[in-house]
């Protein structure tokens, strides 16, 4: 193991260390803890400038309450909720079709279609931009939830496809074989032999899209306009902008919007490590 | 399979030639129409002026000749230098927290989990707190420096620090994912030729230099890698904390493409389509790396 | 149930024309009024439509104030609404041109509004047609601090060198003269208007607007040497680029900074934080090139009927509705702004009084910066004059860009 583990260490190291690592975790965190403290603090810290101070009091659900109140923030989550569920089914769906397809079969345009989807999903996201906002309007789904999601299944493919085809690689090919000889169609080779062995992949890439998705603020600004499909990124910044200086309103509210993917995160950490380290060990 | 041998159709005796193109087809299109050719059609809407109501007019590469003669082109340029260069600072900052955080104590594995937070956050989030952090009047930063009796610094709308300012926000997330990285990478490292590197009397920086970077490799490379991408992806803390400002010092590629395109003084669809293809260039430089060493490793890997 | 259920079926598979299905008896508002007094008032407005004529039904969407500058563009030609609120002047040229506006000549001809709305009449007037139906309107000028000015024996500054004396002497007494915003750009756009309409006049502004004059026109040059007399000596607070306009507030509050150059809605702003109305005074910009007469900024908010509404003839009524005399008493009151109607009554306000004599002896109106210029122009032009207000030594350098953007914007 490397570095030496700390308790092979001389005493007063480890002792350093001890103190150390709670300490650096809390510097660390600090603009974590500061937005954590401030989204329980009255307007009149905020009015009286004491950020940074000990709180006048816990005001904790009212700010909580006035965000939901006096805010779409809920119609906001909803949105979030209504495009990266479909994004993440359909992303995920979709690349096991072309994973299983460019991990197992040898073709001549395998490895020139698999390098389209790695590139494709390098790209920067303007030079996407202006066909795609244009494909969206003549479609009729401009500013609408569905519209958002077919760009996101369609964009998150390339990565998926990445991800999968590499796992699907790294299976066993002789289960397969051993169907082909006894007569199973290619069909059925996929649904029932492949398929279920990639459920830890379906895990990963489906906890890793969600906060991808979820985090998006981009395409939610080109594709998405007023309120009834405004994902709550891009609805916290319009919010940022009505509560100016309303830090405490602010903060509450970007706790809120971090919810959803913080709480995947610590549920399904073995997955979402999996899924991000991906190719970081040979 | 209950087919008598001559019987068998056409779909049985061709299914393995034809089944990775049914597989791949919903995909392959998708994956087309939403990515591949408007690659092509920003191409081509950059050679024409288009306002994005009216009649488009085709004017060669005039708007490509428009942008030499830019400040504003020029500015984000340079500044996605700056990115691509203090970014990158992720990339060993990661690795130094990894190595830091590489023990068995008690609760280490949560004290991992919060380090990586960061990540899991919007960057719409992360830019809110990072704006508020560099008022000048209550932010944590003007507070610091009061306290050692300096005027604050205004590092948002000043032209000389506003950049630095946003690529150190955005580093606190991009340091967490490059330490995940290596975090999984040291994980995997052989521990006898650790211990055969110890007997050989190698310790500390040697060993890291000559031992255990070396077996680094594949997560140093998909660090640097994610890390080029998100400097010149860069857009959201732009966007979020300054809006390119003041006067446009903080512009980068990307959101001075959305700006001209799309934003509210902009809607000119085809300057900042020439913008995008700039951008698209430069970060087919580092694709087309990427997959040169895939190909590579695809052929030794056969 | 099952009918409700076809409905729903039918909606689900309409969807995507769901704005060019609305059957007559509904119309659809878009509107930018999302803080809480614009938003408010429109609902009044809504509320009173339906009352009038319960026939109709009014569907509103309404956006954030920043976005919806972005998406009326889109919705225009994707899904157009049946109202859509926007601004006067030269804001809504590019519209009227593209041919997405519709002509509402009718509407004010059959409801006598170039007698009732008379001094916006000019302002919504493009090619001798009607594109739209103001509502609102409000002043611009300086807010100060009453009570600094008296303690401190201060007048109110009638002329340039008047103006700079009262800055000179706020500065002796560590207070900063001006408080100003610069984060979102156009407050700057008050300034340089100001200073222009002071120094050249309403028709130089209206010429430069219009792209007739290059920027760095000796006229223009001035301007901005005028402008340094107060950028220089340090007379606007510092950082202002790190603030928005309301974060600028607090300094003229706390009486860092004495003197606000801006639109009436500020007013509420100040109160909220603190300000009692005794505190607070309103003068009239000075005079700089003496002679030339005063105009003033007063932007004018508006709705207008896009030319691909699905249900024109309800729109009409609705702007019919929103032209009469009661109905902008009503909207104007929960705005705390000047209606547009003449035989409309004002809300009772300090401010709005003296701001309503003002603009009535005003010698013309001009809309705003950001309004009467072309929007790439106004981009350009606001960071140009914000770098100014930060670095004023660069003029030349701006003034030269801003002339390369000119040159381009206006061919």
């Amino acid at each position: 193991m490397f570095p030496t583990p700390i308790a092979r260490a001389r005493p007063s190291v480890r002792t350093i260390y001890m103190f150390g690592l709670p300490v650096s975790l809390f510097i660390w965190l600090i603009p974590l803890l500061a937005v954590m403290l401030t989204s329980i603090r009255s307007a009149g810290d905020i009015a009286a400038g004491n950020y940074w101070g000990w709180p006048q009091g816990i005001f904790l659900v009212e700010n909580y309450m006035a965000v939901f109140q006096n805010s779409p923030i809920a119609a906001f989550i909803l949105n979030s909720f209504k495009v990266t569920i479909p994004t993440v089914i359909g992303a995920v769906a979709l690349s096991c079709l072309t994973g299983f397809a460019l991990g197992v079969y040898r073709f001549k345009a395998n490895l020139l279609i698999f390098f389209m989807f790695v590139a494709g999903n390098f790209v920067p996201f303007q030079i996407l931009m202006v066909p795609v906002r244009d494909l969206t309007l003549k479609m009729g789904m401009y500013d609408t939830v569905t519209g958002l999601v077919l760009f996101h299944i369609a964009f998150q493919t390339g990565f998926c496809t990445l991800f999968m085809r590499n796992f699907i690689r790294a299976l066993p090919k002789a289960l397969i074989e051993a169907a082909r000889v006894e007569g199973v169609s290619e069909l059925r080779i996929f649904w029932f032999i492949v398929l279920p062995l990639m459920r830890p992949a379906i895990a990963a890439l489906a906890v890793l899209i969600f906060t991808f998705i979820w985090n998006d603020y981009f395409w939610a600004t080109v594709l998405v306009q007023g309120e009834h499909a405004m994902p709550v990124t891009a609805g916290l910044y319009s919010l940022n902008g009505q509560w100016i200086a309303s830090w405490h309103l602010v903060s509450a509210g970007s706790i809120v919007a971090a919810l959803p993917p913080v709480a995947m995160f610590f549920l399904l950490q073995r997955h979402f490590i999996a899924g991000l380290t991906l190719g970081a060990v040979k | 399979m209950a087919d008598s041998i001559a019987g068998k159709s056409y779909w049985h005796q061709n299914q393995r030639r034809i089944a990775p193109w049914i597989f791949l087809a919903p995909g392959v299109f998708m994956f087309a129409v939403y990515v591949i050719i408007p690659i092509f059609q920003s191409m081509e809407i950059s050679l024409y002026d288009w306002d994005g109501i009216g009649e488009k007019t085709f004017i060669g590469i005039e708007n490509y000749i428009e942008l030499l003669d830019d400040e504003a082109f020029y500015t984000s340029l340079i500044n996605n230098l700056l990115w691509l260069l203090f970014y990158m600072l992720a990339v060993p900052a990661g690795l130094f927290m990894s190595l830091f955080l590489n023990q068995t104590v008690f609760g280490i594995r949560l004290v991992k989990s919060l380090f990586f937070f960061p990540f899991v956050i919007s960057q719409v989030v992360v830019g809110l707190v990072f704006a508020w952090f560099y008022d000048p009047t209550f932010g944590l930063l003007a507070l610091i420096f009061k306290t050692f009796g300096f005027q604050p610094l205004a590092v948002l709308a000043d032209e000389r620090y506003v950049t630095y300012g946003i690529i150190f926000a955005g580093l606190w997330p991009q340091t967490a994912y490059c330490m995940i990285l290596y975090l999984t990478g040291l994980n995997a490292v052989d521990p006898e030729q650790i211990e055969a590197g110890r007997l050989d009397g190698a310790k500390g920086w040697r060993m890291l230099w000559h031992v255990v970077l070396p077996q680094l490799r594949p997560a140093t490379f998909i660090a640097v890698v994610v890390t080029v991408i998100g400097a010149l992806r860069s857009f959201d803390l732009v966007s979020i904390m300054t809006d390119g400002g003041p006067y446009g010092s903080s512009r980068v590629l990307a959101y001075y493409m959305y700006e001209q395109a799309l934003s509210e003084y902009g809607f000119r669809m085809g300057y900042g389509a020439a913008i995008a293809v700039v951008l698209f260039v430069i970060m087919m430089v580092y694709i087309s790396g990427f997959l040169w060493s895939m190909y590579r490793q695809e052929r030794e890997g056969r | 149930m099952k009918r409700k259920l076809t409905a729903v079926l039918a909606g689900a598979m309409l969807g995507c024309l769901s704005a060019a299905s609305a059957q007559s008896g509904e119309i659809v508002l878009n509107s930018d009024t999302s803080d809480p007094a614009p938003k408010a008032a429109m609902q009044a407005l809504i509320d009173g439509f339906q009352k009038a004529h319960p026939d109709v039904t009014v569907k509103w969407n309404n956006f954030d104030h920043e976005g919806y500058k972005t998406s009326i563009r889109n919705f225009l030609t994707a899904e157009p609404p049946d109202v859509a609120a926007w601004y006067a002047g030269n804001r809504m040229a590019p519209f009227v041109e593209a041919g997405l506006f519709e002509d509402v000549t009718s509407v004010w001809e059959n409801n006598n509004l170039d007698e009732t709305l008379k001094s916006a009449a000019a302002s919504m007037t493009i090619d001798g047609k009607k594109w739209g139906v103001p509502y609102t309107y409000y002043q611009w000028g300086i807010y100060y601090r009453q009570d600094i000015f008296d303690e401190l024996g201060l007048e109110v500054p009638k002329t340039w060198e008047e103006l700079k004396a009262v800055c000179a002497k706020l500065k002796e007494n560590d207070i900063t003269p001006f408080t100003i915003g610069t984060k979102t750009l156009w407050p700057t756009g008050g300034w340089f208007d100001y200073m222009n309409l002071r120094t050249n006049g309403y028709e130089f502004h209206m010429d430069l607007t219009a792209g007739k004059v290059p920027y760095n026109d000796p006229r223009v040059v001035e301007v901005f040497r005028l402008w340094a007399e107060l950028v220089e000596p340090g007379y606007y607070i510092d950082n202002h680029a790190a603030y928005d306009w309301q974060e600028a507030v607090p300094f003229f509050v706390r009486g860092a900074a004495a003197m606000y150059l801006m639109g009436n809605f500020a007013v509420d702003v100040m109160k909220n934080a603190g300000l009692k109305e005794d505190q607070l005074g309103f003068m009239q910009f000075p005079a700089i090139t003496p002679g030339i007469p005063m105009a003033e900024d007063a932007p004018t908010d508006t709705l207008h009927i896009p030319s691909n509404a699905p249900n024109k003839a309800d729109a009409k009524k609705f702007l019919a509705y929103l032209a009469r005399a009661e109905v902008q008493t009503e909207m104007n009151r929960i705005l705390g702004q000047l209606p547009v109607n003449s035989q409309s009554e004002r809300p009772d306000d300090k401010f709005l009084a003296q701001g309503f004599e003002m603009l009535s002896n005003a010698y013309a109106l001009a809309q705003f910066y950001d309004r009467d210029a072309p929007a790439a122009m106004a981009k350009a032009g606001m960071e140009g004059f914000q770098e100014f207000m930060v670095k004023p030594k660069n003029i030349d350098r701006i003034l030269k860009r801003l002339e390369k953007v000119r040159a381009r914007v206006y061919k």
